[in-house]
Formats: structure tokens, sequence, C-alpha cells
């Protein structure tokens, strides 16, 4: 353990919009092949949260850690800024995120979009990305659809590209900021049993999530989020039917 | 045939000045106006001022009035510094204004702050979740700009690129004032010496509706190449 740095840890992160606080020191440890899944309420935080992982958020204070790496911040007239964005760029190298409205890039085909970063931000002959982007298709069941643009798929098979494109920077740790919510509910279903499948072959994911199937099948450890703050956490048998707080409860209870 | 009493070499050769004068303009004001529309997207409060300045200038004063104060006012201007190199270190240099070179940087400069709002307008409507997904991969700047901000911008950009390349090439038909030998000029003293107006004034306006013409396929076939991946909407 103590060999291989963790891949992904932040401590005591806060952030204000104007004058609400919206995160009220967060902490969080991603270990190798941990499954964190972040549920709460809209506006509990949660995206914010992971946003401010790869840091397309500035977190007003507190640490953000990746692979034993503590990105360095300095005040500025702007707020708190990373203080070397070059250590931000590789830092973003080794998440890669999957957003809520896919982002998946409208002017190049979904090979290209998968090529992209691996060929331009990692420097990876472009025959190599290829190949790898084509094996990566295939496995998110999109190999027939390399030369379609985004505007020609999906919201569901948008998603699933974006999940390839996620892959082929073999990252260390995958960010998901409400990866169905976008979704018509048919097509949630292949997009879950993508990251079902990423799960289990052990792949660290922090997931925002209002899937609580998936929080409870596939989590090591469910973070429950109220107004900026963690209200529960732990294994998701404890959090997610055990639940000790009374808004939690709430929050799980079935609604009509 | 129509009679051009010796006249066609000196008006193509004014058409060919008027075309270089256009095309190099073009390229000014596209590089201006990327700055343009960069300074006023700036988070710096120097920059979005210049930025201001510079479109607010520009587009509130007649091209004409620009033109002759940037040509006379610019050789005076040079005239001033030539002279505090000649009293200050004995350098004696001479530096004559080139009227091509001053049509250019006019007309380069007053098409800048028109390029400046359309490119303006055109990066903001770019979604921002494109941009920020370059980010998320681990792009810098200048590589979410070089691969995703200009090629969806473009997108938006071109049909008021396209509008503004239209008024700029009839807007060099001034620098015949600044005594530049283009189509026009060649044209007027034809036709003040031949006393026929009407063959010269009708060879130049078909030579600008011709180069119009080509321009707006060009622009076309520009707009296709920048829509791809998008629904066609028109």
């Amino acid at each position: 353990m103590a060999d291989t740095p963790i891949p992904l840890e932040v401590r005591n992160i806060t952030k204000r919009f104007g004058d609400a606080e919206v995160l009220k020191g967060l902490s969080l440890k991603a270990h190798k092949g941990d499954v964190i899944t972040l549920i709460g309420a809209s506006g509990s935080g949660k995206s914010t949260f992971l946003r401010c992982m790869n840091l397309l958020e500035q977190p007003d204070e507190g640490e953000v850690i990746v692979h034993g790496e503590e990105i360095r911040f300095r005040m500025t007239k702007h707020g708190r800024e990373p203080a070397d964005w070059k250590q931000v760029v590789r830092m973003r190298a080794r998440l890669s995120m999957v957003f809520q409205s896919f982002n998946l890039w409208a002017h190049m085909t979904l090979l290209e979009n998968v090529i992209e970063a691996p060929v331009h931000v990692l420097g990876k002959p472009k025959k190599e990305a290829i190949a790898h982007a084509r094996q990566l298709l295939e496995r998110v069941g999109l190999d027939k659809h390399a030369d379609y643009y985004p505007a020609q798929m999906s919201g569901g098979q948008q998603q699933r590209g974006a999940i390839a494109r996620a892959l082929a920077m073999d990252p260390e740790v995958m960010l998901f900021d409400e990866p169905t919510s976008a979704l018509d509910p048919e097509l949630v279903g292949d997009v879950l049993k993508v990251m079902r499948d990423l799960a289990q072959e052990g792949r660290t994911m922090i997931v925002v999530t209002h899937e609580m199937a998936f929080a409870r099948d596939v989590s090591t450890q469910v973070i429950y989020l109220h107004q900026g703050r963690v209200e529960e956490a732990g294994p998701p048998q404890e959090v997610l039917d055990n639940p000790r707080s009374e808004r939690l409860k709430q929050f799980l209870a079935p609604k009509h | 045939m129509i009679d051009l009493h010796g006249y066609g070499p000196r008006l193509a050769e004014g058409a060919l000045i008027t075309i270089e004068l256009a095309v190099l303009s073009l390229i000014l004001a596209i590089v201006l106006g990327l700055l343009t529309a960069s300074a006023k997207m700036s988070r710096s409060w120097l920059a979005h001022r210049i930025g201001t300045l510079y479109t607010t200038v520009i587009r509130g004063v007649p091209d004409l009035v620009l033109m002759m104060l940037l040509f006379f006012g610019g050789q005076i201007g040079i005239n001033m510094v030539t002279d505090q190199l000649y009293e200050r270190f004995g350098w004696d240099v001479f530096i004559n204004v080139n009227e091509f070179v001053a049509g250019v940087v006019t007309i380069g400069l007053i098409f800048g702050a028109y390029m400046g709002e359309t490119f303006r307008g055109a990066f903001l409507a770019v979604d921002s979740g494109q941009i920020e997904a370059g980010r998320a991969y681990g792009m810098n700047h200048w590589l979410v700009f070089r691969r995703i901000r200009f090629p969806q911008m473009m997108r938006h950009a071109i049909p008021g690129l396209s509008n503004n390349w239209m008024v700029l090439l009839k807007t060099t038909a001034l620098v015949s004032v600044i005594g530049l030998t283009d189509m026009v000029r060649v044209a007027a003293e034809a036709s003040k010496a031949t006393r026929e107006p009407f063959t010269f004034m009708i060879i130049v306006a078909a030579v600008y509706l011709l180069i119009a013409t080509v321009s707006e396929w060009g622009f076309a076939r520009l707009q296709k190449r920048y829509n791809v991946g998008y629904r066609e909407a028109d």
C-alpha cells in the first residue's frame, strides 16, 4: 500500500459562490479500486465537490493531492488559484471526467473524440491511439459508430462514447458527474452497465449519482452530502440500508 | 467588343492591386479581430479597456476620415520621429509612407474592430461544456483554443466574417484618395480622358461583382467545412 501513492485525496475543501458557502470542509480519499458515490439532494454541493477535484472549480480552501503530488495554490485578485497551471494540466491528465451533458466535441467524429487527448495531451502516436480507441469503442458497444458525429448519436450512445474517451487516457481515477441524469430512462441501463463493468475490473471511480441501485451494488463507499457537509458516509450496506440520520432516511424514502 | 482605348492592361493592374489590398487587409483585420475579441473577453481590466476603446473609436469615425488621418497623420508622426533621431543621434533616416502599406494598415485597422465584435459574439456562442471538456482532459489554454474554441467559433463567425469581407472589399475603393492607383482610380482617369465614364465604371462594377461572387462561393464552402458534425438547420 505504502509504495504506490493514493490516486486522489482531497482535504477540507471549502467553496463559496458569492456569499453562499456551498462546500464546508469536505475530505475524501480514493484508494486504488475504490468506487465512491456521492449522493444528496440537488444543491447539496456534490457536483461542485467533484469539480473541485480536477480544479474545474477552484476551492477556496483545502488541499488536492493527485498521485501523491499536492497542487500548489496562490492568492490572486480573482481569488485562490493554482500556482502552476502546468501542474494542473499534468494532474488532469491522470483524472478523466464524464459529464452529465456528455460534452463530446461536436466538430469531431466519435473516434476523433476518443483519440484527441491521448494524441494532443499525452503525445501518444496517432496509430496507437486509434487502435486503442477502436478497442474501447467495441467495449462500450460503439464499434460501428466510430465515424459518427455526436449529433448523430442518441444520448446513451454519446455517454458511452464519452466513457470511451475517458478510458482512452488510462486514467488513474474516473470522475462521473451525474452521468445518467440527462438520459431518457430507457437509455440509462446501457450506460450503467458499462460503469458496473468498470467498477468490477477495479477502476478507481468517484461517481455523483441519483441511481441508488448502482450506488448500493458497486460502491465501496457512499457519501451523503447535505448543504455542503458530509451528513453520513460509509459502506453502502450501512449508509443506504441502515441510515442513521433523519435527513438521509427521508432522502432515501420512496417518493410518491 | 468594348473599346478600352488602351486602358485594358492598366485596369487589370488596378484590379490586381484592389485584390491584393483587400486580401492583405483582411488578414490584418482577422488578426486584429482575434486579438480584440480576446482583449474584450479578458479578465484583465486594462486589456478590456483597450479593446473597448479601439472598437468604439474606429467604429465611430467615418472610414474616409480615418484613412486620411492615418495616412497624413502617420507621415507627420513618422517625420517627427525621424527628425528626433537626426537631432539626437545624427541618424539620417527618411521614411516615406508607402500608399499601399498605408491602405492595408488603415483598412485592416478599421475592419479589425468589426471583426473583433464578430469574433467575440462567435466565441460566446460556443457551448461552455465543450471548453470545459478540453480543460478536464488536460489541455492547456492554447490547445483548447486551437483544437476546440477556434474551430467551433468559426461556425458562428462565418456569416459575420463574409459580411465584413464584402464591405471591406468595397472600402478599398477609398484608397484612391491617398493616391493609390487601384482599379477605381484607373477607371476614373480613363473616364476623364476618354469621356466614356459608363464604359469604365461598368467594367469596374462587374469586376467587384465577380470578386464578390467568387468570395460568396468560398464562404459557402468554408461554412460547410465548419458545420461538420452539426445538424444542418439551413
